[in-house]
């Protein structure tokens, strides 16, 4: 498995080498990093080239860091039968950004697409039906961002009074209790384990 | 002159006994055949990724038993591997036979339900009592391992809850020896059964090419003549010493899936038996203190098993960062686990595939063209539950 991996990471880094700006093994798995324009060229080869044959798509898998410059992060995950591997790809991108719809290459993209524009709100160029597909009609936000509350902001309920099913904002009757397990207590650090941090802070 | 003819739009569900649960499906029809079909899908949708990012590793796992509710281990299978991978676990090996053991009856318990419910659809009612006996018989084999027949939070990181005793090991044993025939008596009814053929023979084709692109796996993969299984092609716990083999379809119609699944109960019963004759003795979750939690004796008497008891129980477990991706051959195809970790006792993120997605994604492609009354047919055939498509 690792020795195939290996090869294909080869294969990818002499061939796109001017595309790939980061490729790694961890976890029995290789990532590799592109950037957001490179997308269809570098699918469209990992599909068609004999050596990498990734078929199938199985999933996009959208990130959110609301703290780095680039905010958003795509993982593409492929799998090709021939040489039973996988492969996830990365793109990072900042908010505003629109990505371009695998839809062409891969028809089974299109709701996965549709999904990741639901939760994080990302606009993908040149799809055919960006719409909503996993929250309400009308629904507002993109619930999968960090800064989305967990309880959301409105909840329904069937209104006796109106006979119809009616839109409220959000009551708690408790507040939603949001511990903090960063412990004060760091436990023993032996000698050796402190001089090792002294030497990291330095390098860094 | 030209007539001119208006397309019917027809709205299935999102009540409607056929759609398997809360599936609003538009369907444009001109007279009785349907021009296009739009799956409206969410009605389900219970935010189960962002309520995962919001809890420690052991709280999330209950989840997943609340996705695929037919089958309710395989999917926390998926996780806990997932998570056992970044912490670089090892699983005892009793807990391995046990997790592939109770992973099968899975696999069985979905494959009754899909089997006879659509048979259903398609207007056989027998198979459906038959075969709901045989599942309440397994749910209790659910039950008497976790202590509930549906939401069992049974496999835990590093191994499963508890033991199963030996009584239910030989209870299962005689199950799977008195099921084979139940599923001979199931194709009695279906296999050659003329109204049952000509509601499934081709309706609904695949072919290989359509069936990669649309990302379909499993079963549905499989009728079309693709071999991959997971189970064979990247063998997890401890498949890879066990016989058994990957029926597949050669037509990729509604038939040919369905004898895929029966073929695969078969197969199913045959790894149990296999499992039940090698069990070995031994623990059933890992030793390591800091992610499993300690013998209920130990606590009344080891000062360290309490601390650890507590801290897991509140705190949990903290895992390395990293990203893996993990994915396991659950009833309606590959479920995978995509989970990110940032170091903390929560899951950064958790992607969750869900193998019905895709293939309920395919349902415009796969009925446009025929008649309305194969809609609940080709539907059928894919095998969806909501809780897992809708997550």
């Amino acid at each position: 498995m690792i020795e195939n991996l290996k090869n294909i990471e080869k294969i990818i880094n002499s061939e796109l080498a001017s595309k790939v700006q980061h490729s790694l093994i961890a976890n029995e798995e290789l990532t590799v990093e592109i950037d957001a324009k490179d997308l269809i060229d570098i699918v469209q080869f990992l599909k068609s080239n004999d050596k990498c044959k990734f078929r199938q798509l199985i999933d996009i898998a959208g990130v959110d860091y609301p703290d780095k410059e680039k905010r958003f992060q795509l993982v593409y995950l492929f799998l090709s039968h021939e040489n039973n591997t996988r492969i996830k790809i990365s793109i990072k991108f900042q908010l505003n950004q629109s990505i371009n719809s695998l839809t062409k290459i891969f028809p089974s993209s299109n709701w996965m697409e549709r999904e990741v524009f639901d939760m994080y709100g990302i606009k993908f160029k040149n799809h055919p039906d960006l719409r909503r597909i996993l929250t309400d009609y009308g629904f507002k936000g993109h619930p999968l961002r960090k800064d989305f509350p967990l309880t959301g902001f409105n909840e329904v309920r069937y209104s006796e009074k109106e006979k119809k099913v009616v839109y409220e904002p959000v009551k708690l009757e408790q507040n939603y209790r949001n511990f903090d397990f960063e412990s004060p207590w760091e436990g023993t650090n032996y000698i050796k384990e402190i001089k090792n941090l002294e030497k990291d802070g330095k390098k860094n | 002159m030209v007539k001119k003819t208006k397309s019917l739009n027809l709205n299935f569900g999102p009540q409607h006994p056929a759609a398997h649960g809360v599936l609003r499906l538009i369907l444009e029809l001109d007279g009785e055949v349907v021009e296009k079909a739009d799956p409206h899908i969410g009605l389900l949708h219970r935010g189960t990724e962002k309520l995962i990012e919001q809890k420690t590793y052991t709280q999330a796992l209950p989840y997943f038993d609340r996705l695929d509710y037919v089958a309710p281990m395989n999917q926390e299978h998926a996780f806990a591997l997932a998570a056992e991978k970044l912490l670089n676990v090892e699983v005892p090996i009793r807990a391995k036979y046990i997790r592939v053991i109770f992973c099968e009856i899975g696999r069985i318990l979905s494959h009754i339900l899909n089997v006879t419910t659509q048979a259903l659809d398609v207007g056989a009612l027998t198979p459906s009592l038959w075969g709901f006996e045989e599942r309440e018989t397994l749910m209790t084999f659910y039950e008497r391992a976790s202590g509930s027949r549906l939401h069992a939070n049974y496999f835990r990181t590093g191994g499963v809850h508890q033991d199963i005793p030996i009584k239910l090991v030989e209870d299962i044993e005689k199950f799977c020896r008195s099921f084979p025939k139940i599923i001979d008596d199931l194709e009695g009814l279906l296999t050659d059964n003329r109204i049952f053929k000509q509601r499934n023979v081709e309706i609904g084709i695949v072919s290989k090419q359509e069936a990669l692109d649309h990302s379909f796996s499993g079963v549905m993969l499989r009728g079309s003549g693709v071999p991959w299984d997971l189970r064979r092609s990247q063998p997890y716990e401890i498949y890879k010493d066990l016989d058994f083999k990957i029926p597949i379809g050669k037509n990729g119609d509604c038939y040919d899936r369905y004898l895929c699944r029966i073929e695969e109960m078969r197969e199913s019963v045959k790894i149990i038996l296999q499992c039940i004759e090698r069990l070995p003795k031994g623990p059933v979750k890992s030793i390591d203190g800091k992610i499993s939690p300690p013998n209920r004796d130990d606590l009344k008497q080891s000062m360290e098993a309490l601390i650890h008891h507590f801290k897991l129980f509140t705190e949990g477990y903290r895992v390395p960062k990293g990203d893996v991706y993990t994915a396991v051959e659950a009833p309606k195809g590959e479920f995978g686990v995509y989970l990110i970790s940032d170091g903390s006792n929560k899951p950064y993120r958790c992607k969750i595939r869900a193998p019905g997605f895709s293939h309920l994604q395919a349902m415009d492609y796969l009925i446009r063209g025929h008649m309305l009354a194969d809609v609940p047919a080709v539907l059928g055939s894919l095998d969806i539950v909501f809780g897992e498509v809708d997550r």
